[in-house]
């Protein structure tokens, strides 16, 4: 009884995946009129081919790799610093600093003022605006503090002192080695965010080769939708069919690169809810 | 005082390790707090924020009048109160998977059910867009296949929400059950003997121990929910709308957008803002007390 409601589950989840999967192999005409089920039907490359031909993608995919790639290490930097500073007894001021912090998981200046800053700092419309303003993550921040704090042991740190070790050599020398399950989590976490976010780019960026992939898919897969499904006639029922079938293999190219990447790494996302979860 | 400076002076290295993600936080998240303050003002792009006029609680009481009012609150509580039924779904899977046994049906049961939790928004509403498409989509050719017309999911104002809930729910309840899992295999294994010995059913061990278990991270998870009520993300929703289901689908989020970056009123649009902000504030402590005075579980 149990598998069978776990098989079903699984039928569920997997099932539309697998569809366009399928579909992105198949004659668009066959998706449209329900012969493609199980396989492909009418197998064609039609749709990656059509993919080639749109630069734009393959412009927001270099972008998305950089903004991924940079905003990532910022992040990294960043926050992790900043968790391993508020969990030493030794910061003066501990308490307030730490609320600080977390007061802006609760409450911020929402997007008009935000907005304003960006545009005060000369941000509005540049390659920074994605990965540097909204690097700090409270979150990641609480979950590594957690982690420098329970999982390594003071005693490192009085033996540090005593050769001489000042904060930052201990930081770099001994404690970010022995922190790669937090680090590597955070890295990831930051990444997949990065990799899927779009909201920044439609706020502030205007210049379409800034556009991460997100927003490119955007025009492709919604925006696109509406219009497409107006035309009438023989060369719009073409144009649309292929357009469909450029919407399977689009979907498919930008969520490869995640898809391949994660199951390897899920062992360190379970951990790192398992870390997180330690204290709340 | 000197004692103090002189405590800081001695750690200064920690102090230099906070300083970027301080500055940051004083630039792009303490300034625009500041920033609030035109949702008081009649904000002119010429005379900045200090300088502007002072309007008093006119763009409140603009909102409250206009006839978005009514409907964006009505569409993100429906929004939000729905996605808080489906709140125990990730509690149930994850003791759906507990309950496995077999470990290699487990990780790969478990490695496709987090799988969508990675695809991005975009993609999501994308793959609604085409698989929900009552024309040559994958529900429209299953409907055909029962000889039935297909409702047009994506274009309804009174099915937005159950479209936006029930994604939602088939795209994260795997992830989300991971917690709920990390609680769960902190359960000593001698109680499920102990139980075993007693004679407990599978049923009263999922009752009498693994729930108890799961209450402190489902209430912290839920005192955490209800302080985003009101906060319905942008993201899925501005995506997913359009002409047909506008009626079922504008909501704060998007409507402080329409109005803000695409019609440029600054100030009516933050006032909105610092409304809703203000009333997911109150829930937040509203239902930590209740957590508090309930059981042992708050946040603060």
């Amino acid at each position: 009884m149990l598998y069978v409601w776990a098989a079903i589950v699984l039928l569920v989840v997997m099932y539309p995946l697998y569809f366009i999967i399928i579909a992105s192999f198949s004659d668009p005409s066959a998706v449209g009129n329900g012969k493609v089920w199980l396989y492909p039907k009418g197998f064609t490359f039609d749709g990656y081919q059509e993919l080639l031909k749109h630069s734009n993608i393959w412009v927001g995919y270099k972008n998305t790799i950089l903004y991924t790639v940079i905003g990532t290490m910022i992040g990294l930097v960043v926050n992790i610093s900043a968790a391993f500073a508020l969990s030493r007894k030794e910061l003066f001021g501990r308490k307030t600093i730490t609320l600080f912090f977390i007061f802006t998981m609760f409450f911020n200046g929402g997007l008009i003022p935000t907005f304003l800053t960006i545009r005060d700092f000369h941000m509005y419309d540049t390659f920074l605006v994605m990965v540097l303003p909204f690097s700090v993550a409270v979150f990641d921040i609480i979950v590594a503090r957690t982690f420098f704090q329970s999982s390594i042991p003071n005693d490192l740190w009085e033996a540090a002192q005593i050769d001489g070790c000042g904060h930052l050599r201990y930081y770099t020398l001994v404690v970010l080695p022995l922190s790669k399950a937090v680090i590597s989590v955070l890295a990831l976490w930051m990444a997949v965010g990065h990799w899927n976010s779009y909201f920044n780019a439609l706020i502030y960026l205007q210049n379409k080769d800034l556009y991460p992939l997100q927003l490119i898919l955007r025009d492709i897969l919604i925006t696109n939708s509406m219009q497409s499904a107006m035309g009438t006639g023989e060369a719009a029922q073409i144009a649309m069919r292929l357009a469909n079938l450029l919407r399977y293999s689009v979907i498919i190219v930008s969520t490869i690169p995640i898809m391949c990447f994660y199951p390897m790494v899920q062992k360190y996302f379970n951990q790192g809810v398992m870390i997180g979860a330690v204290k709340s | 005082m000197q004692r103090s400076l002189g405590r800081i002076g001695k750690n200064w290295g920690l102090y230099l390790l906070l300083l970027p993600a301080v500055v940051l936080l004083i630039c792009f998240t303490y300034k625009p707090m500041y920033g609030v303050i035109i949702a008081f003002k009649d904000y002119s792009p010429a005379l900045g924020i200090s300088d502007s006029p002072w309007a008093g609680f006119k763009y409140f009481e603009k909102y409250f009048h206009s006839y978005q009012f009514s409907n964006t609150i009505k569409n993100t509580l429906v929004i939000s109160l729905y996605s808080f039924v489906t709140f125990p779904i990730p509690i149930m899977f994850a003791l759906l998977v507990n309950q496995m046994r077999v470990n290699r049906f487990k990780r790969v049961f478990q490695t496709v059910t987090y799988m969508p939790h990675f695809i991005s928004t975009v993609v999501i509403v994308g793959l609604m867009l085409i698989l929900l498409s009552p024309g040559n989509g994958l529900i429209g050719n299953i409907y055909r296949l029962f000889g039935a017309e297909a409702p047009n999911l994506m274009g309804s104002g009174a099915l937005f929400s159950s479209v936006y809930v029930w994604s939602d729910v088939w795209q994260h309840t795997g992830w989300d059950s991971i917690i709920y899992l990390a609680a769960l295999s902190a359960v000593d294994p001698s109680l499920y003997e102990a139980a075993t010995v007693d004679g407990a059913s599978r049923w009263q061990k999922i009752r009498f121990i693994d729930i108890p278990m799961l209450m402190p991270t489902a209430i912290t998870l839920l005192i955490l929910r209800v302080g985003g009520l009101l906060g319905v993300g942008f993201e899925k929703v501005y995506l997913m709308q359009n002409n047909l289901n506008i009626t079922g689908s504008e909501v704060i989020s998007t409507y402080v957008y329409k109005i803000g970056l695409l019609s440029a009123q600054y100030s009516f649009s933050s006032a909105i803002n610092l409304f809703n902000t203000v009333i997911n504030f109150i829930l937040l402590i509203l239902v930590n007390w209740i957590a508090r005075r309930n059981s042992e579980h708050s946040l603060w």
